[in-house]
């Protein structure tokens, strides 16, 4: 069967929000000025691990131009309870412990205080007399450390849990799950070659340009309004509700421009902070943390150990596949560790398989979000074993890839079915592709590749369509824009409008104007919302044909509408025609949806990378680098790409150099992006993609999302890469010259 | 009947068998049913009256906002999974 053709999707073109991003007009966060603006600052605590004996506010409350200073001691007294924002459960004394620490700071750069002044000098000075009796605890930094039975206790409540059955004593591990399929030590007996290594992962930060700020003003009628840059309005709006205890319809979360998130932007650090202190001072306050601050008190990924073993028959098949995954949650539960448990071989159809995973808390900053959150770790192990074996059993790494591929109607390791997906295109796609056929030549030089997955997600999405009299449409969506969503979804309601996608005219609302919509994240926002919009558009299409049919005094039914045109025996009218004449058939047209999809299609990627190592330093050079994903339908092609192409740099830099460098006292040596080294790009070739095309059957137009999958191989195709230029296997991230000096000098001896 | 796959853990409680089969309309039912076929599973599955935090239920592979409330159709395939979620 051809594929449909479609007049707008599949199209590039130029994003709605281009002409402000390229001329600084787009209105950040931090750009953002209201009459009688305070300006806020937040106290963090410098250790590890400390009890908080007392906190003194006294001489910062009386310097000259404070307004407001606030401590954990100023949140309503609500209790503890489990609550919902829309990711699972969560307890409330978790969120709102992180936000403002009480009883015991549990990383360094945990919030402790804040204060609202007339500017931020006058706070920060402020901020600095505030008298903290810290008492400093033992801390520990690292999931291995923390499992050990004699580990300082992060929560001393804390006992693991097992599927709903807690463990018998308090423990660092805040869960331990297992997945298991089949028959693994018979399958392990029938392997002919077992691969069995372990990897390090560190702490990296997404590392996203625009810093967090939010703006507050406790409004005199007890309204809260809020002014932030995040990923999800909502749950900005429900978070910031539960710490104050307010009913929700009494915060309203205006999302400004977001300068990247990628995960990070979905927790809430400073918004009920700054309500707080616009409480107190009666006036808005404003909150932008430093760079410092983003490392040391927002949520980077998990650090984690992983230990992988396979075994495979000679003829290539694979027996039996076993993981062990212990991530670093941080100061609190939830490391991405079921993710990475359900991805570190979903790549793979294998019959017998076990896998564990353990979520660790440790001293270091609560974990967040970061693309494909838990699989890049897991990938690195897998797809370093699986290059290993495919060298042992003398077979390329792509056909052995292949041979094992997953396919629809395979089980992950969680037991669930495949319904269709790409995996084998992607391998067919890098297998063809002109960069892996080409020759590579030249001393110290190596191919590496590897594959990957990500799930995606579905989720609550709303969308309104109004109709203009000139033929264009309003469409009102409730999904902040990160990656150029404004324009993916409306080329959807473009599509069944069939008018241009320039004449579709998006605007991300706040809380009060639209309805509730979920997070942007789990590359969400082009299916979901994207769906919400095709809904609504097929609502406007179904109220034209009935003002269609009222102007031509036919049935409705007769009414036939067809990529924008109307006609219905010899009458004939175009959208833009009946959208003129809107008020005399009747007034406003106004199409809506929500939806809450099922149907999201996981994607996914693939790499291959060329790199040069360098003998004498260590330096990895790379020379070339394509991603390979399914997009199951790219709905603008161009930002598939640029996702593609953003993925990788980022995966690159997790490979080669991004890590929190810890010291002894349990603190991050290099909050700074000085010391905290991303690509830029001096650093990189152009990233070069393929876009697989096979679509989801769960969605109208076939979208995937892509937003996440890219990320998840480039550090095992670029160990691998390494080891094929250098000769040394890498199996700690980051490959940065020390380690890959360290390893080639070790190899040597 | 449904098929409901049975987590690791949890499989203790079945007799080692990673699979077993129940009947019900919805997840609760199906929990009910189960309960009754291989006590203790309930108590393992919810808490509250609902299901436990970090965890999901799959009907036919699809992960269901509706938790106990979502309909299970005949000879479908139901799987409980720990919940993906981002730290605090």
């Amino acid at each position: 069967m051809s594929a449909p053709a479609y007049q707008v999707v599949g199209t590039r073109p130029i994003r709605h929000d281009g002409a402000d991003k390229v001329t600084g007009r787009a209105l950040y966060g931090a750009d953002l000025e209201l009459a009688g603006l305070l300006h806020g600052f937040v106290l963090r605590c410098p250790h590890a691990h400390a009890r908080l004996r007392r906190i003194d506010t006294s001489k910062a409350e009386a310097f000259p131009g404070v307004k407001a200073v606030v401590t954990a001691a100023d949140f309503p007294p609500s209790g503890d309870r489990m609550v919902d924002l829309g990711e699972g459960e969560t307890p409330l004394s978790y969120i709102r412990g992180n936000v403002l620490a009480s009883g015991k700071a549990l990383y360094c750069g945990h919030a402790v205080a804040a204060v609202a002044a007339v500017n931020v000098h006058v706070a920060e000075e402020a901020a600095g007399l505030i008298e903290v009796d810290y008492e400093v605890l033992p801390h520990v930094t690292t999931a291995l450390d923390a499992m050990r039975e004699d580990a300082p206790l992060v929560h001393e409540e804390l006992r693991t849990k097992e599927f709903g059955a807690p463990g018998s004593r308090p423990s660092n591990v805040a869960e331990h799950f297992r997945h298991e399929m089949g028959e693994v030590e018979r399958g392990f007996a029938e392997a002919e070659v077992i691969v069995e290594r372990e990897f390090h992962t560190s702490t990296v930060h997404q590392g996203y340009i625009e810093p967090h700020n939010a703006t507050a003003l406790w409004n005199n009628d007890g309204r809260v309004l809020i002014w932030c840059s995040t990923q999800g309005s909502f749950v900005v709006r429900d978070t910031t509700a539960c710490i104050l205890d307010l009913p929700v319809s009494q915060v309203k979360v205006t999302p400004l421009e977001i300068g990247g998130g990628f995960g990070g932007k979905i927790p809430v650090y400073l918004e009920p902070v700054a309500a707080l202190l616009s409480k107190k001072s009666g006036r808005p306050v404003k909150i932008v943390m430093s760079r410092k601050d983003v490392f040391e008190g927002t949520g980077p990924t998990p650090g984690s150990f992983i230990r992988v073993k396979i075994g495979a028959r000679r003829d290539g098949t694979i027996t039996a596949a076993e993981a062990y995954l212990a991530y670093e949650a941080g100061a609190y539960p939830g490391a991405m560790v079921a993710s990475g448990a359900m991805t570190v071989f979903a790549a793979y159809h294998l019959p017998n398989v076990r896998i564990d995973g353990f979520d660790v808390c440790v001293n270091k900053p609560s974990t967040a979000a970061y693309r494909a959150p838990g699989a890049t770790n897991a990938a690195f192990a897998t797809e370093s074993v699986m290059d290993e074996l495919a060298e042992n059993l003398n077979v390329d790494p792509l056909d052995f890839r292949l041979k094992n591929a997953a396919r629809e109607g395979a089980r992950r390791a969680d037991g669930v079915k495949y319904r269709r997906i790409g995996c084998v295109e992607v391998i067919e796609a890098m297998k063809n592709s002109e960069h892996y056929r080409s020759a590579l030549n030249g001393p110290h030089r190596g191919r590496g590749v590897a594959i990957g997955y990500w799930f995606n997600v579905g989720l609550a999405s709303s969308c309104t369509i109004s109709v203009n009299e000139d033929g264009t449409v309003n469409l009102v969506e409730g999904s902040t824009d990160i990656g150029g969503t404004r324009t993916s979804v409306a080329m959807q309601a473009a599509e069944v409008l069939g008018i241009a996608a320039e004449d579709v005219h998006p605007v991300v609302a706040d809380t009060d104007s639209v309805g509730y919509t979920a997070v942007t994240g789990g590359s969400r926002v082009t299916f979901a919302t994207g769906w919400a919009a095709y809904e609504a558009a097929q609502d406007v299409v179904r109220q034209m044909r009935e003002r269609a049919a009222r102007l031509w005094d036919v049935d409705p039914d007769a009414v036939e509408a067809v990529r924008g045109q109307y006609r219905a025996g010899s009458h004939r009218a175009t959208f833009r025609a009946l959208a003129a004449q809107l008020n005399r058939t009747g007034g406003p047209v106004v199409g809506r949806a929500t939806v809450n999809p099922k149907g999201a299609g996981g994607s996914f990627s693939g790499v291959i990378c060329d790199v040069e190592v360098d003998p004498e330093t260590g330096k990895t050079t790379i020379l070339r680098f394509t991603s390979i994903q399914d997009a199951g339908k790219a709905i603008h092609p161009a930002y598939v790409e640029g996702q593609m192409q953003g993925g990788s740099v980022q995966g690159i830099g997790w490979a080669l150099n991004e890590e929190y460098y810890m010291t002894a006292e349990g603190t991050m040596a290099n909050a700074s992006f000085l010391d905290y080294r991303i690509p830029t790009c001096y650093d990189l070739p152009m990233i070069e993609t393929i876009i697989v095309e096979v679509p989801n059957p769960g969605h109208p137009f076939g979208v995937r999302g892509v937003g996440e999958a890219n990320i998840v191989p480039p550090p095992a195709a670029l160990a691998n890469a390494i080891y094929r230029a250098a000769g040394v296997r890498m199996r700690r991230l980051p490959m940065n010259p020390a380690a890959v000096m360290e390893a080639i000098w070790a190899a040597a001896k | 009947m449904a098929t409901v796959f049975i987590p690791a853990p949890l499989r203790e409680l079945t007799g080692g068998r990673a699979a077993v089969e129940a009947a019900g309309a919805t997840v609760g039912e199906l929990i009910d049913d189960l309960e009754r076929r291989c006590p203790g599973l309930r108590q393992r599955l919810l808490e509250g009256g609902r299901l436990r935090p970090n965890l999901s239920v799959a009907v036919d592979g699809e992960i269901s906002p509706l938790g106990l409330r979502e309909k299970v159709p005949p000879e479908a395939e139901v799987h409980f999974v720990t919940a993906i979620q981002g730290g605090v």
